[in-house]
C-alpha cells in the first residue's frame, strides 16, 4: 500500500509508487500472478510511436472546475490540447445545462530566455493577470518537461502568490518525461486538490463521491432512493464542492486507472471508505461491487432486493443477446481497468476475447487492496485471455496483431485506434462514456451498441478498399513483439 | 503589454512536425517528451493523414534520458522506423527535453545520412519559436540535407516555380488553398511545385526545389525566410504576394504579378484570367439581386482574430468585392516586429477610400474582451477560431471559422484562396447568416 503523503508537493510516479508496467507479453493469467507474486518487471521497447503525457491527463481533471482558472507552466505547444478539453467541457455543459461558458486557460509562453534565465517572474506575472482578468476561486498550475528541467520553483510561486491574492493557487506536477504512464497525471492533479483545496471534514454528509470523467449521472437512481446523494468528481465540480469532499460517506471508483490515488487519499487521510470491488461490469462484477458498496454504505436489505430485481429484468435480455453474439470474435485496446471491466462486459455477453492491447497494468492500487484487482476478477470469473498485451498505444503492434488476428470486432477506448481496425475492414466501435457499460443495465448497452457495429459494415469495408497502409510489409509479417525487450520474471506457483 | 496567452491559436516549434505529416509519404521522428505530439495533433489537423498523429515514431523521452542523455534511444527508434514505417522522408524533430539536455542529434542521424538515407534532423524545441517560424526552419533543413544531396541537376528549368504559401495544417484550409493557387498558376502557363498535399508529387517534386526558375511566397511573412534562403543557396529570386489573394479583384493582380516578373505569354495569361473573371463574376451578378434585397440582416462589419496573411485577404476581399466594412482587426500569429510595419500599411490602404485599425496581440482572450467592449451599430461578422463561439452569439455576431482551434467544422477539400476561394467565402457567409432564421 502506498502511503498518503500530502507534506510532499509531488505524488511519486505510479512506476515508482505502485510497480507499474508498460510493456507485457503473454496471458492475463500469468500477469496477474505475477502481480500477486509481486514479480512483475517491465519491458521496454526499442521501437516506440507517440504516446500521450501526463500533463494532458492532469488538465483533464482539472480544466473543467466550473470556477478554477487554469495556468499551464510551459512552452505554447504544451497548450495544444486545450480547446479538445473545452469541447469536452462544454458538450458537458449541454448534458448538465449549464450556461455556455469557454474554459479559462493560460499558457505561460516559455520561450528559449527562460530556458536560461528561469520562468518564475513569468509565472508570477501570469498568476497576477490570469487573477485580474478572471477572479477565479482557485488557479491551478500545471507544469511542462521544460518547467521541470529548468527547475523553475513552482511551489514557491504558487504559495506565495495563494497568500497575496487570498486564493488557493496550487501547484500540479505533470512533467511529461517522469512518467510513461499517463494516468500518472490523473494522481498528481487529485494530489494537489486534496492537498491545497479539500478541507478537513466538519460534519458527515449523505454525500457519495463519484469520482469519474464527464460521463452520465448513472448513479442517481442507485443513490437517491437509498438515501444518499451523489457527488460527481472531479470534472463540473465547482472550488467549493471539492473542499467538502472529505465529508462523504463513500467513494465509488468508475475506474481505479482514474481514481485511485483520490479515493485512497480521501479514505487515508479523512477516513472516507472506499468501495474496493473492481467497478460494476457484468453480472458477477455488478453483485459483488453492489453487495459492497450496501455494506460500506449500511444498506444491505435494499443492496439485495436491487440485485433481485434487476437480475429478473436482465439476466433473459442477456441470454437473448448472447445467442445472437455467439461465435463472435472480438479484439479489445482500452486503458487498464477500464480495459479489464470491458473484458468482463464482452465475456458476459458470451465473445471470444481474442485478445487485448492495454495501455498500462498497475499491479496493485493505492488501496493496497488485492480485491481491488479487475483483471484477477476476469480471470477467475470467466477464465484466462491468451493474447493479453500490455502496450501503451503503440499502434504498430496492435495493426500488426489485428492484421493477424482478424477479429468480428474491435473494441476501442481511446481516440488514435480505431483506424487501425477500419483500414483492415475490421468494424470497430469507441464508446466515450465510461458510464455506458456500468452495472446491468450497461451489459444491454453494450449488447446493442456491438450488435449496431456488427451490422454496420459498409464504410469500413469501402474505407479498407481504398486505403494505404504506412506499415513495411515487412513488419507486418514479423511477431509483432519483435521490438519488446522482455525481461519479464515469470514465477508460476 | 501582456506576455501570457489566453486560448492559443499556433503551436510550438514542434509543431511544425504536421509540414512534415503534410508531405506525401514522409514521417516525422520526435525525439521529445511522450505527449507532445498527440498535443500538437489536438490543435493543428483532424486527422492523421498518412503517419501522423498515432502513428509518428517518438523516443517518448522520460528520466533516463534527461539524466543520461537520449542519444542511443534515438539511434534505436530511427532504426525501427526505417523498418516498420514505409516512408519517402524521415525528418527527426527535437523537442524541449532534448535541446534542454544538447543532445547531439546531428551525430546520430548524420550516421544514417552518410549511408544515403533518406533523412534529416532538426532542432525544434517546443520552446524556440512558434511553428510559424519553425516551419521554415524545417524545411529548409530538407533543403539542406535532403534535396541538395539527391537532386540529380539544378540547372533552372523554365516556368517552373516552388510556392510556399499556407502552411499546412496551422492553415485550416491548406490542402483547398495550395490546390487552387496550383490551379490559378498552371492556368496561366507555369509548372507548380506546391510541395504539400495530394496535389504535390511528393519527394520527386521536392528534388526539382533548385530547378524553379522563381519562388513564388503567398504570406505575410512566413516563408520568406525558405525564399531568402533558396535565393542565397540557388540563386533563385523569388516574388513576395503578402497575403492570401481571395476572390477574383486580388486573385488577378496576384497573377499578373507573377506574370510581369516571370515574362509570361501575355495573351495566355489574360485570356486565362478573363476566363476566370467572367465565370467569377457572373455567379455574384445572378445572385446579386438576392444580396442586395435579402432585407433581415446580414452583417454589415467585420473583425478578424486571424494570422497576418488570412487578416489582410479577408478584409481586401470582404471590404472590396463584397462591401462588409473592416471593423478593428487583430493579428495573432506573433508577427516578428520587422513585418508588422508592411501590415499595418496595407490596412493604413486597405481600400481606396478607407483604412482599417489592426492590432497584434497573442493573447486572444484579451482580444476577446476588447471585441466585446467595442461598440458597434450593426451586424457584425467574425473571422476567427472555435474559441468565438460564445462571443459571436453574446455581441450578436456571425461567425466564420478560418482559424486553429477548428473543432466546430471538419474541412475535407475547403479553401478560400484563389477565384473559387472567393466564391466560397460568400457561400460559406450567408449559409451562417441564412442559418440564424427560423
Amino acid at each position: 500500500m502506498s502511503t498518503i503523503n500530502l507534506k510532499e508537493t509531488e505524488v511519486p510516479v505510479r512506476e515508482v509508487r505502485l510497480g507499474s508496467i508498460t510493456g507485457f507479453e503473454g496471458t492475463a493469467d500469468e500477469l496477474v500472478r505475477c502481480s500477486q507474486a509481486g514479480t512483475l518487471k517491465d519491458s521496454t521497447r526499442n521501437f516506440s510511436q507517440c504516446m500521450g503525457c501526463s500533463s494532458g491527463n492532469a488538465f483533464c481533471q482539472l480544466s473543467m472546475i466550473q470556477d478554477a482558472a487554469i495556468i499551464n507552466h510551459g512552452p505554447v505547444g504544451c497548450a495544444g490540447d486545450f480547446f479538445t478539453f473545452n469541447f469536452t467541457y462544454r458538450v458537458g455543459q449541454m448534458e448538465r445545462n449549464l450556461p455556455a461558458v469557454n474554459g479559462r486557460y493560460f499558457n505561460t509562453n516559455i520561450e528559449e530566455k527562460d530556458t536560461i534565465f528561469g520562468a518564475v517572474e513569468k509565472l508570477e506575472s501570469t498568476i497576477r493577470g490570469v487573477y485580474e482578468r478572471v477572479k477565479p476561486n482557485a488557479i491551478l498550475i500545471t507544469t511542462s518537461c521544460a518547467s521541470g528541467i529548468i527547475g523553475d520553483d513552482v511551489e514557491s510561486v504558487a504559495s506565495s502568490l495563494s497568500e497575496e491574492l487570498g486564493i488557493p493557487v496550487v501547484a500540479c506536477f505533470c512533467e511529461g518525461f517522469k512518467s510513461k504512464i499517463w494516468t500518472t497525471g490523473f494522481d498528481a492533479a487529485y494530489h494537489s486538490i486534496v492537498r491545497k483545496l479539500v478541507k478537513p471534514p466538519k460534519q458527515k454528509t449523505n454525500k457519495v463521491n463519484i469520482v469519474n470523467f464527464w460521463g452520465s449521472h448513472i448513479f442517481d437512481d442507485l443513490l437517491r432512493p437509498l438515501g444518499f446523494e451523489p457527488e460527481y468528481i472531479v470534472p463540473f465540480s465547482t472550488v467549493k464542492q471539492l473542499e467538502h469532499i472529505s465529508e462523504a460517506v463513500a467513494t465509488i471508483q468508475i475506474c481505479p486507472t482514474l481514481g485511485t490515488y483520490l479515493g485512497a487519499a480521501l479514505e487515508q487521510v479523512y477516513g472516507v471508505p472506499e468501495i474496493k470491488s473492481p467497478p460494476a461490469y457484468g453480472i458477477a462484477g455488478t453483485d459483488t461491487w453492489l453487495r459492497e458498496l450496501g455494506k460500506v454504505l449500511d444498506r444491505e436489505k435494499e443492496i439485495e432486493e436491487v440485485i433481485i430485481k434487476e437480475h429478473i429484468r436482465v439476466l433473459p435480455k442477456i441470454k437473448e443477446y448472447q445467442k445472437q453474439l455467439k461465435g463472435k470474435t472480438a479484439y479489445l485496446t482500452a486503458g487498464a481497468a477500464h480495459g479489464h471491466a470491458l473484458i468482463a462486459l464482452l465475456r458476459e455477453l458470451g465473445l471470444e476475447v481474442q485478445g487485448a492491447a492495454i495501455f498500462h497494468h498497475d499491479p496493485i492500487y493505492d488501496n493496497g487492496d488485492p480485491a481491488s484487482d479487475a483483471l484477477a476478477h476476469d480471470v477467475n470469473t470467466y477464465g484466462d485471455i491468451k493474447n493479453y498485451n500490455v502496450c501503451n498505444k503503440q499502434a504498430y503492434e496492435l495493426v500488426n496483431i489485428l492484421n493477424k488476428v482478424r477479429p468480428d470486432i474491435m473494441i476501442a477506448r481511446h481516440g488514435g485506434m480505431t483506424l487501425w481496425g477500419a483500414k483492415l475492414g475490421i468494424p470497430t466501435l469507441l464508446i466515450g462514456d465510461e458510464q455506458f457499460g456500468f452495472g446491468y443495465q450497461g451489459i444491454l448497452n453494450y449488447a446493442e451498441r456491438i450488435l449496431e457495429t456488427l451490422d454496420n459494415k459498409e464504410f469500413v469495408i469501402n474505407l479498407a478498399k481504398h486505403s494505404t497502409m504506412p506499415y513495411t510489409k515487412w513488419w507486418l509479417e514479423q511477431s509483432p513483439f519483435s521490438f519488446l525487450r522482455s525481461d519479464l520474471d515469470v514465477k508460476i506457483y | 503589454m501582456s506576455k501570457f496567452i489566453e486560448q492559443p491559436r499556433y503551436s510550438c516549434a514542434l509543431g511544425a512536425q504536421q509540414s512534415i505529416v503534410a508531405i506525401k509519404r514522409a514521417v516525422p521522428i520526435l525525439h521529445s517528451g511522450p505527449g507532445c505530439g498527440t498535443k500538437i495533433n489536438r490543435l493543428l489537423g483532424q486527422g492523421e493523414g498518412y503517419a501522423g498523429g498515432s502513428t509518428v515514431p517518438c523516443t517518448n523521452a522520460s528520466e533516463t534520458e534527461i539524466v543520461f542523455g537520449g542519444e542511443e534511444r534515438l539511434k534505436s527508434v530511427i532504426e525501427g522506423a526505417f523498418k516498420v514505417i514505409d516512408a519517402d522522408l524521415y525528418v527527426v524533430l527535437t523537442g524541449c527535453t532534448s535541446d534542454i539536455v544538447g543532445d547531439d542529434i546531428g551525430q546520430i542521424t548524420g550516421e544514417f545520412q552518410t549511408e544515403n538515407k533518406p533523412i534529416v534532423y532538426v532542432e525544434t524545441g517546443g520552446f524556440k519559436s512558434n511553428n510559424y517560424v519553425s516551419h521554415e526552419t524545417v524545411v529548409n533543413a530538407i533543403i539542406d540535407q535532403y534535396v541538395d544531396k539527391f537532386s540529380p541537376d539544378k540547372s533552372k528549368i523554365k516556368r517552373l516555380v516552388n510556392v510556399f504559401a499556407s502552411i499546412p495544417y496551422q492553415d485550416p484550409y491548406w490542402i483547398g488553398n495550395l490546390e487552387e493557387i496550383k490551379r490559378i498558376l498552371e492556368g496561366i502557363g507555369l509548372s507548380v511545385n506546391i510541395l504539400f498535399g495530394e496535389k504535390s508529387d511528393g519527394i520527386n517534386e521536392w528534388k526539382t526545389i533548385p530547378n524553379a526558375e522563381y519562388n513564388i511566397v503567398v504570406s505575410a511573412w512566413a516563408g520568406l525566410g525558405i525564399a531568402k534562403h533558396l535565393e542565397n543557396k540557388y540563386g533563385t529570386p523569388y516574388l513576395h504576394f503578402p497575403y492570401l489573394p481571395i476572390g477574383a479583384a486580388e486573385t488577378s493582380k496576384f497573377l499578373h504579378q507573377v506574370a510581369k516578373n516571370l515574362n509570361l505569354e501575355h495573351h495566355r495569361v489574360e485570356y486565362f484570367i478573363k476566363q476566370e473573371e467572367k465565370r467569377f463574376y457572373s455567379h455574384i451578378e445572378r445572385t446579386a439581386d438576392f444580396m442586395l434585397e435579402f432585407r433581415y440582416g446580414i452583417p454589415r462589419r467585420f473583425y478578424t482574430i486571424l494570422d497576418a496573411s488570412y487578416a489582410v485577404g479577408f478584409s481586401k476581399y470582404l471590404l472590396n468585392e463584397l462591401g462588409i466594412i473592416p471593423a478593428k482587426q487583430f493579428i495573432v500569429d506573433d508577427t516578428p516586429e520587422e513585418f508588422q510595419d508592411s501590415i499595418r500599411n496595407e490596412f493604413q490602404h486597405i481600400s481606396e477610400l478607407r483604412a482599417a485599425e489592426v492590432e497584434f496581440s497573442i493573447d486572444a482572450g484579451a482580444v476577446q474582451a476588447k471585441i466585446k467592449n467595442d461598440e458597434r451599430k450593426n451586424r457584425a461578422l467574425i473571422l476567427g477560431s472555435a474559441w468565438e463561439r460564445d462571443l459571436a452569439k453574446e455581441i450578436g455576431a456571425d461567425l466564420l471559422i478560418i482559424s486553429v482551434p477548428v473543432a466546430y467544422r471538419l474541412i475535407l477539400n475547403c479553401g478560400y484562396a484563389g477565384y473559387n476561394g472567393g466564391l466560397r467565402v460568400i457561400e460559406d457567409i450567408y449559409d451562417r447568416v441564412l442559418d440564424t432564421y427560423r
